[in-house]
């Protein structure tokens, strides 16, 4: 472990073009060690741009981010062993079976065979997959793939983890399970970044940000957001700050 | 007059594992119907019984009076089906593919041209009828997938899981469109994981297992939770659960940082009481369509 930083993320004027369409344009953006924050915005608002500079994936145009306290323009590389990342396709191998996933992973993680043994075992128990090891993925239900594929963004204990629309099409039992599992990961002290379509779902982040044409246009808890656009609920929020 | 949908306990397995244990409704002209449950519920199952794509174990299926089965060639222009993956052409053009399903569906050129019109009016694609279907949005190619389900005119629409993965405003926008289709006397099933679309349905049938767990009006539904809820606003849980030792039963769910505690009715007083002690306001919580499904699929499980 590394000294933590005092921002998990932080980004200051954080730009990024492509070709004359500002994607991102001057982002300022400050989430605390442990938060779960709700990174929000219509599709084309700039949300996986952002997204895919924070995880390293992408130079900025302008401006900085820092993640873990290291500068995404300089240091993408140590940015990727810093973090977790689960996609909305999950990225995981249909036909290996759990165990074999977390192994692949734990590997291109490059933990050696004993700590991947050890965080597998720890991992399949905490997500409640540890009777499921020798399924094939293929056929697991989508919530349990959901789980599986968490299990593997946190195998490499990364003290920031990116979730990119985790809960799309599982069911409200599913996917309370799956917070369950994001509340326990962040009271232990891991950021949690998450983006995602449904605005019931951001009633479970700490705070959320929206964005509008490659800004931040709202920026608070669920509560203080709701309350200063007199709106009943987040889907309302949402619509009335994208001018929907 | 004939219902415009009907099934009547419809049994059907997958290898000797149940996908559908009895499902039963009836669907209306200008009605909208939400089937609501997980991924692996039976929805998609009972939906492709409907339409006299899969034969079922068990039980009837009627469109407009007709077997979906062993009338399918009466039931195909009666009704719009699209599946969870429409396979637009993504090689094709907006209007291209307008083109090929009205050729699908036998369209004169007059009657195709028609159609074409109303449809991209309806679905506001003008702007892009030369824009190839896979460079469109997520929600423009929902639209897209919806304008050439309805190029036949149906009575019955089907939709099963439509807005999966699409925007907030897209959703919206799409959501727009299938009530004014409601309105215009169209039948409209729709398949959904999402408690706020359910809310958007005349009627809804919560799934869970190939069975109904509960039915009704979305609002009566939610109503019908028979727990109370109290919220907490900025509980710490660890100190909260600590407090809960003397109230068996009490579910607290976590929502950012403000805690739902889910009690009986008989339990309110005395938990408000117990929370205030510790210096801790407990306000009353409208019970949603959320927490009406975790109680019903709690029951059930029980019951099972």
């Amino acid at each position: 472990m590394t000294v933590a930083a005092t921002w998990a993320v932080r980004a200051q004027k954080l730009s990024r073009r492509f070709g004359a369409f500002t994607a991102v344009d001057k982002l300022d953006l400050e989430v605390a060690p442990g938060e779960i924050f709700g990174f929000l915005g219509a599709n084309g608002a700039g949300k996986t741009t952002a997204m895919r500079m924070f995880c390293g994936l992408l130079a900025p145009s302008s401006g900085e981010a820092w993640v873990d306290g290291l500068p995404i323009s300089t240091q993408g590389e140590e940015v990727k062993r810093r973090i977790g990342y689960m996609s909305q396709r999950f990225g995981l191998y249909d036909d290996l079976t759990v165990g074999e996933n977390l192994e692949f992973y734990g590997g291109i993680y490059g933990l050696d065979g004993t700590a991947i043994r050890r965080r597998s075992g720890e991992l399949l128990q905490r997500l409640g997959l540890d009777h499921d090891v020798q399924r094939r993925t293929a056929s697991l239900p989508l919530g349990y793939k959901q789980r599986l594929a968490l299990g593997v963004a946190l195998l490499h204990h990364p003290p920031i983890l990116f979730l990119d629309e985790p809960t799309g099409g599982v069911d409200p039992v599913a996917r309370r399970a799956f917070w369950d599992l994001i509340y326990e990961v962040a009271g232990e002290g891991t950021t949690v970044f998450v983006t995602t379509h449904y605005m019931d779902e951001a009633e479970y982040c700490g705070r959320v940000s929206i964005m509008v044409a490659g800004r931040i246009a709202a920026l608070g808890t669920p509560g203080e957001l709701k309350a200063a656009h007199h709106a009943q609920d987040m889907q309302e929020l949402f619509l009335k700050v994208v001018g929907a | 007059m004939k219902p415009v949908l009907e099934l009547r306990d419809l049994v059907r397995s997958w290898d000797g594992r149940p996908a559908l244990r009895g499902l039963s409704l009836v669907l209306e002209a200008g009605g909208t119907l939400g089937l609501i449950g997980p991924d692996g519920a039976g929805k998609t199952t009972a939906m492709r019984i409907a339409c006299g794509l899969l034969r079922a174990d068990a039980g009837s299926s009627h469109v407009l009076g007709h077997d979906s089965l062993r009338e399918s060639p009466a039931i195909r222009p009666l009704l719009g089906y699209m599946p969870q993956r429409f396979s637009l052409y993504p090689d094709l053009s907006v209007d291209e593919n307008l083109r090929f399903f009205s050729e699908l569906h036998g369209l004169s050129t007059a009657e195709r041209l028609r159609q074409r019109e109303r449809l991209l009016a309806f679905s506001r694609l003008e702007p892009f009828t030369r824009r190839r279907a896979g460079a469109l949005s997520g929600g423009m190619k929902q639209k897209l997938a919806l304008a050439c389900t309805l190029l036949h005119q149906p009575r019955l629409l089907i939709l099963d899981e439509p807005t999966t993965g699409v925007d907030p405003v897209s959703r919206q926008e799409f959501w727009a469109l299938l009530k004014d289709l409601a309105e215009g006397g169209m039948a409209l099933w729709v398949s959904t994981p999402y408690m706020d679309e359910a809310e958007r349905c005349g009627h809804i049938q919560l799934l869970h297992e190939g069975r109904v767990i509960a039915q009704g009006a979305p609002g009566a539904v939610a109503a019908a939770f028979p727990r109370r809820i109290l919220r907490v606003e900025g509980g710490d849980p660890q100190q909260v659960r600590a407090l809960l030792g003397p109230f068996p039963g009490v579910v607290v769910l976590r929502f950012g940082h403000n805690l739902h505690l889910v009690c009986d009715p008989g339990q309110v007083e005395i938990l408000r009481t117990s929370l205030q002690g510790a210096g801790l306001g407990a306000s009353d919580q409208p019970a949603t369509l959320e927490d009406a499904f975790f109680h019903a699929v709690a029951s059930a499980a029980e019951a099972a």
